[in-house]
């Protein structure tokens, strides 16, 4: 097995779960009818996403293992996905905030990964790419409309992406696994992701009448499987009937 | 033939069972007959989402969690539809929601019941979307043309509603131990609710029979109900699972099954409020609406600016 190509397949499908996961906590809880089922469109789009990167990775990794047993019975020190996925959803600005920052990196993402050397990640980028455009459009919108909405929603929008710019960096390190898959033209160069993603991120924020935070720290370890408090507390919920009947079929 | 009257056309559309359009002369208590139905038909949907939206998170396998997102999607697409039915009598989806949150408007009562374990989710679709359908496509044939039209699109969508639930039950039911136990306790607990759905009997139901002289109902409580029993217990029987009724049983001479009495007062504790769930149910939309707040007025400034700003280029 080549871990460094199962680790990268394997943190898109955990980017893709996490995110996921807390997008279904708002179903029959937004504020908007309207919303309940888009926000429920774009869960099902990132778990779709999730099985087929998960079902993948297991499939790199050789062992026998399935998209269920890499969802339900890894610890939340194997997670390997940004911290930035797992935070609590917060109010509406919040989630449409990391939304957005989410959608717009994983738009220049598979942009790059149709053209992956890896076959399967291109066959999956190809269909993935389809549904960021239309997220990213949608969580632009949202992002416009808060932000250069009522005074309320404007301080609400600029506190959320304060709140998340510390875990931003977290996007486009670069490490040992990177470094192989870009070598083997499988994964784009992160930095080149972040100057596209940066672009984007900002000429929004502006349009929205809001500001560019401060970086102040960089905030990171989720693909090294250190992640924040919030994450046990999601896996608890997640794998809770996997963890107390295992072994068992659905 | 061309009628001089108003009432005398009305009831020669409804006698050819021909359909009331939003254009057409209604009488009064028809038009709020159907918008009583069909908000609270709105309402149920919208409400719905919440027991099967307890267990999305904590779904066992990633594929049960995709189809039980896209089932809670539908039926908030069902709300949705069933809302802008509705609003074509005249009654716009604002007030019918202030009236769901203010208690004034009712919604199914099933909704009070508490999901406890995944297996109700099976037995949600399977049972509660099952009486959904029998009652659906009953109403495919109601008097009022978008209520009718709205019931045909929404029925395409329900029989996977309830496939999947059935499908979940049956996995269930070839399972562990502890999986067969778990689906026939929820069996246990949602059998007679469900059969509670199809309202009061025929002789209790006052309402129900101006509604069938209107055509809005085509088929009574204890018809529905009845239909609904004779193609459950063949599924029963098919998953190995015991409905919990002893006076359950084959009628000859009916050529139905007869089935014991159901407990009116629980069913009218838990629509008046004594269910398990009601005040959480009403609370989560109530806090939804109030902390949805704004949002909406945030749109609504945005939408002012812009079109101000609009307005100053073309000037
Ligand atoms: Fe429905
Ligand atoms: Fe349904």
């Amino acid at each position: 097995m080549n871990k460094n190509h199962y680790r990268y397949v394997l943190r898109l499908g955990d980017n893709a779960l996490i995110l996921g996961q807390r997008m279904t906590e708002w179903c029959g809880h937004s504020p908007l009818l309207e919303e309940d089922i888009a926000m429920a469109n774009c869960a099902l789009d990132h778990v779709g996403r999730a099985r087929l990167l998960l079902s993948y990775a297991a499939e790199l990794e050789g062992e026998g293992r399935s998209e269920d047993d890499l969802a339900f019975v890894r610890s939340d020190r194997e997670f390997e996905n940004f911290l930035l996925c797992e935070l609590p959803i917060g109010d509406y600005a919040f989630t449409m905030a990391r939304q957005y920052l989410l959608d717009t990196y994983h738009y220049h993402l598979f942009t790059e990964l149709v053209s992956s050397s890896d076959e399967t990640l291109s066959a999956i980028a190809q269909k993935a790419i389809k549904e960021t455009t239309y997220h990213m459009d949608r969580s632009r919108d949202w992002v416009l409309r808060l932000g250069d909405g009522s005074e309320e929603s404007h301080e609400r929008m600029q506190v959320a992406l304060e709140g998340m710019w510390n875990y931003t960096e977290e996007l486009f390190e670069r490490d040992p696994v990177d470094v192989q898959m870009i070598a083997e033209a499988i994964g784009p160069d992160p930095e080149w992701l972040h100057s596209k993603w940066q672009a984007d991120i900002n000429a929004t924020i502006k349009k929205a009448t809001l500001s560019v935070p401060e970086k102040k720290w960089s905030l990171s370890g989720g693909r090294n499987g250190l992640h924040t408090e919030a994450m046990g507390h999601l896996l608890s919920e997640m794998q809770h009937l996997q963890r107390t009947y295992p072994g068992l079929s659905w | 033939m061309i009628f001089t009257d108003e009432q005398g056309q009305f009831d020669a559309i409804i006698e050819a069972e021909e359909k009331i359009e939003p254009r057409d002369w209604m009488p009064e208590k028809y038009r709020l007959n159907l918008v009583r139905q069909m908000s609270q038909h709105a309402h149920s949907e919208v409400v719905g989402q919440l027991p099967e939206g307890n267990w999305i998170g904590r779904a066992p396998t990633l594929r049960r969690k995709a189809i039980l997102l896209s089932k809670v999607q539908d039926e908030a697409g069902h709300g949705l539809y069933l809302y802008s039915a509705a609003e074509t009598l005249g009654v716009s989806r604002e007030e019918m929601m202030n009236d769901l949150l203010i208690g004034k408007a009712k919604y199914a009562s099933i909704f009070n019941y508490p999901t406890l374990t995944w297996a109700d989710v099976g037995a949600i679709g399977w049972l509660v979307d099952g009486a959904a359908i029998v009652n659906q496509i009953s109403l495919c044939r109601t008097s009022y043309g978008p209520y009718a039209r709205a019931m045909v699109k929404i029925c395409k969508e329900e029989s996977f509603h309830m496939r999947q639930g059935y499908e979940i039950m049956q996995v269930l039911a070839c399972g562990s131990a502890a999986q067969k136990a778990m689906a026939q306790d929820a069996l246990n607990r949602w059998w007679w609710p469900t059969l509670m759905m199809f309202g009061p009997h025929d002789s209790e139901s006052a309402n129900s029979q101006q509604s069938m002289k209107w055509k809005i109902k085509r088929q009574s409580n204890d018809e529905l109900r009845q239909k609904f029993v004779d193609q459950t217990v063949k599924q029963a029987d098919h998953l190995g699972l015991a409905i919990p009724d002893q006076d359950l049983k084959w009628n000859e001479e009916r050529g139905h099954y007869d089935f014991g009495p159901i407990d009116w007062e629980e069913f009218a504790r838990v629509v008046k409020g004594g269910g398990l769930c009601n005040d959480a149910r009403l609370e989560a939309r109530r806090t939804a609406n109030d902390e949805g707040q704004w949002v909406k007025d945030a749109l609504m400034s945005y939408a002012e600016k812009h079109s101000k700003s609009d307005v100053d280029q073309v000037a």
